[in-house]
C-alpha cells in the first residue's frame, strides 16, 4: 500500500473515533438543555422548580401568562435582529476594507478592533454607562442596541476579515476585463465570496446579542431582556414558562438544522 | 523573523498610539467634569414641611401609575400576569397601574435610577419598593424621594401596625410606608442536623463542616453577626465590626462555609448541598409549598434581623396623587390579606390576620392547610414578644459606609 | 463606494460608519473612564478630579489575589478549550462533508437558550446528590462528602462549557481552509499521518488557535457569573469585584481603575503572546 493509502486506512479509524468524540461533545453541550426541557413539564405547585412533582402540559398552554416575561422575550428578539443587521453592515464594511486595501488608517483601525475584543465586557459596559450618564442619555431600549452594536462590530469585522485572507483580487480584475461594472463585480463576485464570512459573522452577532447579559445589565435602564428577566427571577423562583420558552427556542433551532440538512441533500 | 512586518507595524502603531494618547489625555481632562458631585442634603423640620406642602399643593389625580417592584411579590390570579388586588384598585378608582417587576436588588436598582433622578429626569417609575438599608439611606442623602402626603393615606393611619410608624430609618413615615417585612434568620435541614438549630453560633458547628451557607451581602451577613455578638447593631461601632468580621472570617477559614449565597440558597438547602444556612422567613414557606421537605426556619436565640421593603415615591414623579391612592389601597385589611396569602412575608397590617383565618376556615383541601399555616405563623404575623427579639440593620452614614465595606466585604469576596 | 472599488477613498467610506460608531461608543467612553479612575470622592459628596493615581496601587494591592486567580482560571480554561475543541474542529472540517454547517449550528444551538438557564441547569446536574454524583456515591465510586459544586473545578468546567464555541469556530475556520491536496501530497511524499499533522496541518492552524485564545481568554478572565453560580468561598473572580465596586459600592474611581488594570493586563498579555508566536500581522492572526 502506498503511504497515501495507509494514511487513508488509518484515517478512517481515527476518523470514526473523532466522530464519536464530536458527538460526545455535542451531547455534553446539550446536557443542560435536556434538563431545561424536562423541567418545562414539571407540575410544580409553588414558586420553585427544583424537585420533580409530576408531568403536565399546563405551562405550554399558559405560555404567555406573564406579560413582563413575554415582552422581555420580544425585546430580546427584536434587539437581536436590529443589532445583527446594523453590526453586520458596519462590521462587514470594516472587515472588507481591512482585507482589501492597505491604507493609512489600517493600524489604528486594527488596534481599535483588537482593543474592543480584548477589553473585558464589564469594562465596555461600565465605560459606556459613564458616557450615557455624562450626556444625560436615558437608558432604555435604544441604549441596549447602541451598546450591543458596539460590542458586536468587532466580531463581525474580524470574521469577515478572516474570510478576506483567501480573497483573490485578480478575480475582480478579471471580472472587470470581462466588462462588468463596479456594482456588478461587487454583487456577483465579491459578495458571494464573502458571504460565508458575513453569514458566520452575523450568526455570531445574533448569538452574542440574544444572550448578552453584562453589557445589557449596565445599559438597559428599565427595559428588560430575556436574560435579565430570568436572572432576576432566579431569586424568587424561575417560572416554568421560562423553561418552555427555552425549549421552544431550542426546538426551533433543531428544526432549522434538520431543514438545512434536507435542503443540502436535495441539491444533489 | 528577520524582517518581521509586525515589529515595524507595531512600532508605527506605538508612535500613533502615543499621539492618540496625548489627544486622549486632553479629552480626558475635559471629561474630568464627567460624573460631578450630587452633594445635596435632605431638608428637615420646617424646611421639610414647607417643601412638602408646596410640592403637593394643587396636585390632582391622574389616570395611571408606574410601579417598580420585586418579582413575585404580590398576589397572583388565574394567570401569572394577573394581580387581583391591583385589578380591584383599577376597578374602584379608574387608575391604570403599570406593574413592573424590575427590581432584582436594591443596589442595582439604585444604580439604574439614581443618574436620571439626580439629573432632574423622570426615572420611569412613580412608586418603587426599597429595602431599609444602605441604598435607602443613599436615596435619602441625595434627596431623591418625594415626601408623602399623609392626608392622602387614611388607611395607613388607621390600620398599620404601631411598630411600622416609628421605625428608626424613617420615623413618622415621612418618605416611606412598608410593603412587606421579613426576618433574616437561620434555616436547616431537619433530617441532616443532629438537633434543631437554635443559636446563631450553631452555624459554626464543626459537625456542619462544608455544609453551611451564609449570605454574600454587606447587610444580611454582618448585621445578624452583630446581633448575635452585641445585640442592637445601632449601638455598635468599628471596633465591634472588626470583631464580628474576625469571627466570620474564622468560619470560612476553618472550612465550615461552603459558599456565600446571593439569593439562591434555598435551592442548595432543598437539594441537600448545604444543611444549614442564613435564610429569609418567607422563602421557607414557599419552598415547602414547592415540594421541598424537611426544612425548618428559626429566629436565632440571640435575636434576628427584621428588614422592611418600603413603598416610596421617586423624585420627578409624574402621578403623585394616584400613587398615594395606590399605596394607601394596600393598607385595607382585606387587600392586605389577599397579598399576605400569596407572598407569605410579614404584612404591616395586623388586622389582616383574622381575615386570613376566616379564609382558611372557608377553604378546603391543601389550600385550607396552607392558609391555616399562614394565619397562625409567627413568621407572617409576629407577636409583640417576637418583635422584641428583632433588630434593624445598622443605619450607616456615608463615611461609615466606606469603613463598613472595607471590613466586611473581604469576608465573602476573598 | 461600490462603483469605485479602485478609488483611493473607498476604504475610508467602508470604514467610516463602523469606525465612527466605535469612536463614539467605545473609544470616547474609555477616555471618560480613564479620567474617572483618578478621581476621588463618593456618590453623595461627588467625585472630583484629583489625579489620584494611588487608586491604581490601592486596587492592585487589595485585589491581587482575585486578579491572579482569574488569570489562572483563564489560562486553565483556555488550554482545556483548545484541547477539547481541536479534535472536534478537525473532524468537522475534514470529515464533515456536506453537513459541516449543520454540525457547527448544532454546536451553537445550546447557546440560543440563555446562559443563565444553562448554568443553573449545571448547578442542578452537579448537585451533591444530583443526577451525576447521586449514583456515583451510591455505587461507592466517590466518597459521601465529595462535591463538585463550590469548587474551582466546577467554575472552570462552567467556563469551558460556556466558551468552547469561541475556541471551536476560529480553529475550524483555519482547518477548513487547508487544501486537501496538501494532505494528499504529503502522503505521496511518504509522510505518515502524524507527520502530516504535525508538520503541515498544525502549523497552518496556529493563527486559528491564536484567534480562539484571544476570543476565549479575555471573556473567561473577566467572567463572574460562573463563579457566582458554581463557585464556593475561594473562587471569587475579578469580575465579581468590579461588579461590587460599581453596583454595590458606587465606588466609580476604584471600579474604573480596576477595570483598566484588567484590560491593560489582558492586552499586554496578548501582545506578548502574539510576538512569541511570530505572527505576521496582529489582526491578520486574530482573523485566522
Amino acid at each position: 500500500m502506498s503511504q497515501t493509502q495507509t494514511n487513508a486506512a488509518g484515517g478512517r479509524l481515527s476518523g470514526r473515533l473523532m466522530q464519536v468524540y464530536t458527538w460526545g461533545i455535542i451531547f455534553w453541550l446539550m446536557l443542560p438543555i435536556f434538563v431545561i426541557i424536562a423541567f418545562g413539564f414539571n407540575n410544580t405547585k409553588g414558586k420553585f422548580n427544583y424537585t420533580w412533582q409530576g408531568f403536565t402540559l399546563h405551562w405550554y398552554r399558559h405560555l404567555f401568562d406573564i406579560p413582563d416575561l413575554t415582552s422581555a422575550l420580544l425585546n430580546s428578539l427584536s434587539i437581536a435582529a436590529i443589532v445583527t443587521i446594523v453590526a453586520g453592515i458596519l462590521g462587514t464594511g470594516m472587515g472588507f476594507a481591512l482585507g482589501r486595501w492597505k491604507f493609512r488608517g489600517t493600524v489604528l483601525t486594527e488596534l481599535t478592533l483588537f482593543a474592543n475584543i480584548a477589553a473585558p465586557e464589564i469594562t465596555l459596559a461600565t465605560a459606556l454607562l459613564s458616557l450615557f450618564i455624562t450626556v444625560n442619555l436615558a437608558r432604555g431600549y435604544w441604549t441596549i442596541v447602541i451598546a450591543q452594536v458596539m460590542f458586536d462590530i468587532a466580531y463581525v469585522a474580524v470574521t469577515v476579515r478572516a474570510r478576506m485572507s483567501g480573497y483573490d483580487v485578480h478575480l475582480e480584475e478579471a471580472s472587470r476585463d470581462l466588462g462588468a461594472g463596479g456594482l456588478t463585480t461587487f454583487r456577483l463576485i465579491t459578495l458571494p465570496l464573502l458571504l460565508p464570512g458575513i453569514v458566520a459573522g452575523c450568526l455570531l452577532a445574533f448569538a452574542l446579542s440574544i444572550d448578552d447579559f453584562v453589557i445589557t445589565q449596565f445599559n438597559a435602564g428599565q427595559t428588560l431582556t430575556f436574560p435579565l428577566w430570568v436572572f432576576g427571577a432566579t431569586r424568587l423562583g424561575v417560572p416554568p414558562q421560562v423553561n418552555v420558552m427555552g425549549t421552544l427556542i431550542f426546538v426551533g433551532g433543531v428544526l432549522i438544522a434538520i431543514a438545512s440538512v434536507l435542503l443540502s441533500r436535495r441539491r444533489i | 523573523m528577520a524582517t518581521d512586518p509586525t515589529i515595524s507595524n507595531l512600532r508605527l502603531g506605538r508612535r500613533d498610539l502615543f499621539r492618540y494618547a496625548g489627544m486622549g489625555a486632553g479629552i480626558a481632562t475635559l471629561a474630568a467634569c464627567g460624573v460631578s458631585g450630587e452633594g445635596k442634603t435632605q431638608p428637615t423640620g420646617t424646611a421639610l414641611k414647607k417643601q412638602t406642602t408646596s410640592f403637593w399643593d394643587g396636585k390632582k389625580k391622574t389616570g395611571e401609575v408606574n410601579w417598580a417592584q420585586w418579582p413575585l411579590y404580590i398576589d397572583v390570579g388565574k394567570s401569572k400576569g394577573d394581580h387581583p388586588s391591583i385589578d380591584q384598585f383599577t376597578a374602584k378608582t379608574g387608575i391604570k397601574v403599570h406593574y413592573n417587576e424590575v427590581i432584582q436588588d436594591d443596589d442595582t436598582f439604585f444604580a439604574k435610577v439614581q443618574p436620571s433622578l439626580s439629573a432632574g429626569q423622570y426615572s420611569g417609575y412613580d412608586v418603587a419598593v426599597i429595602t431599609n438599608g444602605i441604598d435607602f439611606t443613599r436615596f435619602l442623602e441625595l434627596d431623591l424621594f418625594v415626601p408623602l402626603e399623609h392626608s392622602l393615606m387614611p388607611n395607613f393611619e388607621k390600620y398599620a401596625g404601631a411598630t411600622y410608624k416609628t421605625a428608626a430609618y424613617d420615623p413618622g413615615n415621612v418618605y416611606s410606608v412598608p410593603w412587606q417585612s421579613g426576618i433574616t434568620g437561620i434555616a436547616y435541614n431537619t433530617k441532616k442536623v443532629q438537633k434543631p438549630l437554635t443559636s446563631f453560633f450553631d452555624l459554626w458547628d464543626p459537625a456542619l463542616k462544608g455544609k453551611v451557607g451564609m449570605f454574600a451581602d454587606n447587610e444580611d451577613l454582618p448585621n445578624p453577626m452583630l446581633v448575635a455578638m452585641f445585640g442592637d447593631p445601632a449601638k455598635t461601632g468599628p471596633t465591634q465590626w472588626k470583631a464580628a468580621a474576625k469571627k466570620l472570617n474564622q468560619q470560612r477559614t476553618s472550612g465550615i462555609v461552603r459558599k456565600y449565597y446571593q439569593q439562591d440558597y434555598i435551592n442548595a438547602l432543598s437539594t441537600g448541598d448545604v444543611w444549614a444556612c442564613q435564610a429569609w422567613s418567607g422563602d421557607i414557606f414557599q419552598a415547602l409549598e414547592s415540594g421541598a421537605t424537611d426544612l425548618a426556619f428559626a429566629i436565632p436565640s440571640e435575636g434576628g434581623v427584621l428588614w422592611t421593603d418600603n413603598m416610596v415615591l421617586l423624585k420627578n414623579i409624574k402621578n403623585p396623587v394616584s400613587s398615594m391612592m395606590l399605596i394607601d389601597w394596600f393598607y385595607q385589611p382585606k387587600i392586605a390579606a389577599e397579598v399576605a396569602e400569596y407572598v407569605n412575608y410579614i404584612t404591616p397590617v395586623p388586622a389582616a390576620k383574622p381575615i386570613v383565618a376566616r379564609d382558611a376556615a372557608a377553604a378546603s383541601g391543601s389550600n385550607k392547610k396552607t392558609l391555616q399555616q399562614i394565619a397562625t405563623s409567627p413568621l407572617v404575623f409576629p407577636t409583640a414578644a417576637d418583635y422584641s427579639k428583632l433588630y434593624r440593620y445598622r443605619t450607616l452614614t456615608n463615611s461609615e459606609l466606606t469603613t463598613w465595606n472595607e471590613i466586611f466585604e473581604p469576608v465573602y469576596q476573598s | 463606494m461600490i462603483g469605485r472599488l479602485r478609488s483611493a477613498g473607498a476604504p475610508y467610506f467602508a470604514i467610516l460608519p463602523g469606525g465612527l460608531w466605535l469612536a463614539i461608543f467605545f473609544v470616547l467612553p474609555l477616555f471618560v473612564m480613564v479620567s474617572l479612575s483618578v478621581q476621588t470622592g463618593n456618590l453623595i459628596t461627588g467625585f472630583q478630579q484629583t489625579f489620584h493615581f494611588a487608586n491604581y496601587s490601592h486596587v492592585l494591592s487589595t485585589y491581587n489575589k482575585q486578579l491572579v486567580r482569574s488569570l489562572e482560571y483563564g489560562a486553565i480554561a483556555t488550554v482545556l478549550c483548545v484541547v477539547l475543541a481541536y479534535p472536534m474542529a478537525y473532524w468537522i472540517a475534514f470529515f464533515g462533508g456536506r453537513n459541516k454547517s449543520t454540525y457547527l449550528f448544532l454546536v451553537l444551538l445550546p447557546f440560543f437558550v440563555t446562559f443563565v438557564l444553562r448554568t443553573v441547569a449545571w448547578q442542578f446536574l452537579l448537585g451533591d446528590q444530583g443526577l451525576v454524583l447521586g449514583w456515583l456515591k451510591s455505587a461507592g465510586i466517590v466518597g459521601q462528602n465529595f462535591h463538585v459544586l463550590a469548587t474551582g473545578a466546577a467554575v472552570i468546567a462552567g467556563l469551558v462549557y460556556n466558551y468552547l464555541p469561541f475556541m471551536l469556530l476560529p480553529i475550524y475556520v483555519s482547518l477548513e481552509r487547508i487544501d486537501p491536496n496538501l494532505l494528499e501530497a504529503a502522503g505521496d511524499l511518504y509522510a505518515t499521518r502524524r507527520q502530516t499533522f504535525l508538520r503541515i496541518v498544525f502549523p497552518l492552524t496556529i493563527p486559528g488557535i491564536f484567534a480562539g485564545v484571544l476570543l476565549t481568554f479575555v471573556p473567561v478572565v473577566s467572567d463572574y457569573v460562573n463563579a457566582s453560580i458554581l463557585g464556593g468561598t475561594g473562587q471569587t473572580m475579578i469580575g465579581n469585584i468590579i461588579q461590587t465596586l460599581y453596583l454595590t459600592n458606587s465606588d466609580y474611581p476604584n471600579a474604573s481603575a480596576l477595570s483598566i488594570v484588567l484590560m491593560a493586563i489582558l492586552m499586554i498579555g496578548i501582545f506578548v503572546y502574539a510576538r512569541a508566536l511570530g505572527t505576521r500581522d496582529l489582526l491578520d492572526a486574530a482573523a485566522g
